[in-house]
């Protein structure tokens, strides 16, 4: 491996990942076999942070950024004056074995431009990870993107090798894709995301039957969207979610605020703001419907179609609904804790187990970590001190308001205004 | 009546060796110190403990009995973190474990040792994540993948398995510079070590009469990934800090100055 070119692409084709945010390398079970290399059996595991925040998890690479599409959305696009370069399959398995050793890594996270062919692309993609787990008996964990319009036959490969696989919708509805992505179409993204959710549920019948059946994709599949690129609401972006989520049994879908990178005038202006206050609503609705047994429909709906900056949706919720409140933490079940503003999965966790011993007072759950600044309303306890005045929703958003400092203050201020 | 003071030898079996002499004489005022950290009170009566394995082991088991697999990992982790006065709080806890005979108690949340040792054993917990992360290995010229950390708690005892499943075909050691002992694993086991680096010995610097040449290269490789991964209109420094708080930087090959 020549160290200076390996240098020079790296450079080029991190930079040119780098818009994809999934860096999940969770949700595994691939454990180290024969005394081989690495293990992907415990949790995630963030070996560093960028400077914007993000997890670093996986080297995260494109092959190469040739590409034969011209998506206005997407820095690799055919009509982009860049950069050029392509990785060669022994560079990358280097790249990985000599990163991972050094405990720099979880594993890799491998996507491309298209070039040729989306066959051929696939084929390439595989043909890393498949020397990665044959050759070098790598089991750390793999990523590989799925090229919309891949054969069956590769798909079924990919998912052998790799423990996760993705395609990205990227953009919301297909009404947007139209306008920016014209050559490309939703079937051709769905088609890959069909055949990995099939091939998964039959493997898994399989395992049950004949234990020496191998993974196939053991931490599943998941996609991205971006957000603020093609006007979509909220209640639109959450819908496609829904759906994906359900439909295909995704692991995760990402939500990535556009980072503008293109004069193309169907997109916002360079240097106009990335949405990353609408990014992480949307992340805290994700949360809602995955973990705390919310519908989709309950927090955005034909009636609220889109998140309050603000405060956070299921205090918005709330507030919709103060009919459902106060709710007794000694007495409530899991649901209705869950839906209490201020309560997390641990609270409520907490609360459960420790209810058990004792009728539960304002000090205990102030001492158990409960944000009480928010919870104080919705909630009665064993004292005799509660919220008993009759208050209207816009007033206990006020109250909240007043005594909290948001880290978005600034971007809030800014963002607000524009709708102002 | 004069309180006694319990002293024991540092180690986790001297500690429960202490706590089998509290049940043994029925002690009521009474605190448990670590022999390196021990103060001469003048209203104490002071008793050297030694450990006996045997009776560390008795507690051990009637402890495990009491709580949840949870709770007694949790109780080990708590003891890790080498905290000021943390074996009294232990003690309170055992107490309550032992004087319920009908329920485990390692999840009442409501009782105050209960709570403290599971957010101890939390932080703990979160340190070990951290070194599982932040363990940096650089290629010594004898083959031996060595990372140097300082902890703030002393969790080479938890991460040891993480890393022997992870790296079963490299020697490594992870060496902690606080605590004067490190991991080192052969290819066939790890063992517990201690060394002599030479003097004013500079753990931060990847020095070329140490480390393997092509060391160097992928040190530089790692630095460029990191930063071209980056997406500068996303800024976020305070976030950045608050996931690899400064104290790492020194050992992080993408933290050190070009």
């Amino acid at each position: 491996m020549s160290f200076e070119r390996t240098q020079e692409k790296l450079k080029i084709l991190a930079d040119a990942a780098k818009y994809d945010v999934s860096c999940s390398s969770s949700g595994s079970n691939r454990a180290n076999k024969n005394k081989g290399l690495g293990d992907s059996t415990g949790m995630g595991i963030c070996h560093s942070y960028t400077e914007d925040g993000r997890c670093v998890s996986l080297l995260k690479i494109l092959l190469t950024n040739y590409c034969i599409f011209d998506c206005a959305y997407c820095v690799t696009r055919k009509s982009n004056d860049i950069k050029r370069a392509a990785f060669k399959v022994q560079e990358v398995v280097d790249l990985t074995i000599n990163f991972y050793r050094r405990n720099y890594i979880e594993g890799l996270f491998l996507s491309s431009g298209i070039f040729k062919s989306a066959d051929y692309t696939m084929e390439c993609l595989v043909a890393v990870a498949k020397k990665l787990r044959l050759e070098e008996n790598f089991n750390g964990y793999i990523h590989l993107k799925s090229i919309p319009g891949a054969s069956d036959e590769l798909m079924r490969e990919a998912g052998l090798y790799a423990d996760r696989l993705s395609v990205n919708i990227e953009i919301p509805t297909e009404a947007g894709l139209k306008k920016l992505a014209p050559d490309k179409n939703r079937a051709d993204f769905i088609k890959p995301m069909v055949k990995v959710k099939n091939e998964i549920i039959q493997y898994k019948a399989e395992k049950k039957l004949i234990k020496s059946t191998p993974k196939y994709a053991p931490a599943g599949q998941s996609t991205q969207m971006i957000i603020g690129a093609s006007g979509e609401n909220d209640f639109q972006i959450m819908q496609t979610s829904n759906y994906f989520y359900k439909s295909f049994n995704l692991k995760r879908v990402y939500y990535s605020g556009y980072v503008p990178i293109s004069y193309d005038d169907r997109l916002p202006k360079i240097g106009s703001e990335v949405p990353m206050l609408r990014e992480n609503r949307l992340y805290q609705t994700d949360w809602l419907m995955r973990f705390y047994g919310f519908d989709v429909s309950e927090i955005l709906n034909a009636k609220h179609q889109n998140l309050d900056l603000d405060i956070d949706p299921k205090l918005s919720w709330a507030l919709r609904n103060l009919h459902e409140f106060p709710v007794d933490v000694n007495t409530a079940d899991k649901r209705m804790l869950a839906r209490i503003p201020g309560l997390g999965m641990k609270s409520v966790y907490k609360i459960i187990n420790a209810r058990r011993f004792r009728r539960l007072n304002w000090d205990h759950l102030k001492k158990i970590g409960i944000a009480l600044n928010r919870a104080q309303y919705f909630m009665i306890c064993d004292s005799n001190q509660f919220e008993r005045r009759d208050l209207s929703a816009e007033k206990i958003k006020g109250l909240i308001l007043q005594n909290s400092t948001s880290k978005y203050t600034k971007t809030l201020s800014n963002q607000m205004s524009l709708f102002g | 009546m004069q309180e006694k003071k319990l002293i024991y030898d540092g180690t986790f079996d001297g500690f429960l060796s202490a706590v089998f002499y509290v049940f043994e004489h029925k002690l009521n005022a009474v605190s448990i110190v670590n022999e390196f950290v021990v103060q001469n009170g003048l209203f104490s009566e002071d008793i050297i403990i030694t450990t006996e394995n045997e009776k560390a082991n008795r507690v051990w088991t009637g402890l495990k009995s009491k709580l949840s697999s949870t709770g007694s990992f949790q109780l080990y982790y708590t003891f890790l973190s080498e905290q000021a006065g943390v074996e009294n709080i232990l003690l309170d806890y055992m107490r309550y474990a032992f004087s319920k005979s009908d329920k485990k108690i390692d999840k009442d949340f409501s009782h105050p040792s209960v709570l403290k040792i599971a957010q101890t054993a939390k932080m703990v917990g979160r340190e070990k994540h951290r070194m599982e992360a932040f363990v940096r290995f650089r290629l010594t010229k004898d083959d031996i993948y060595f990372a140097s950390i300082e902890p703030d708690f002393n969790v080479l005892p938890l991460i040891s398995k993480h890393f022997e499943r992870r790296y079963a075909d490299q020697k490594w050691m992870i060496y902690d510079i606080k605590r004067h002992y490190g991991l080192f694993y052969d290819l066939e086991k790890v063992e517990i070590i201690n060394m002599d680096f030479p003097q004013l010995f500079d753990f931060t610097k990847t020095d070329s009469d140490y480390f393997a040449k092509q060391e160097f290269e992928f040190q530089r490789l790692w630095k460029d990934y990191f930063k071209s991964t980056n997406i500068e209109s996303r800024k976020n420094t305070k976030l950045h800090i608050r996931h690899v708080p400064k104290r790492y930087w020194k050992y992080l090959s993408e933290k050190q100055p070009d």
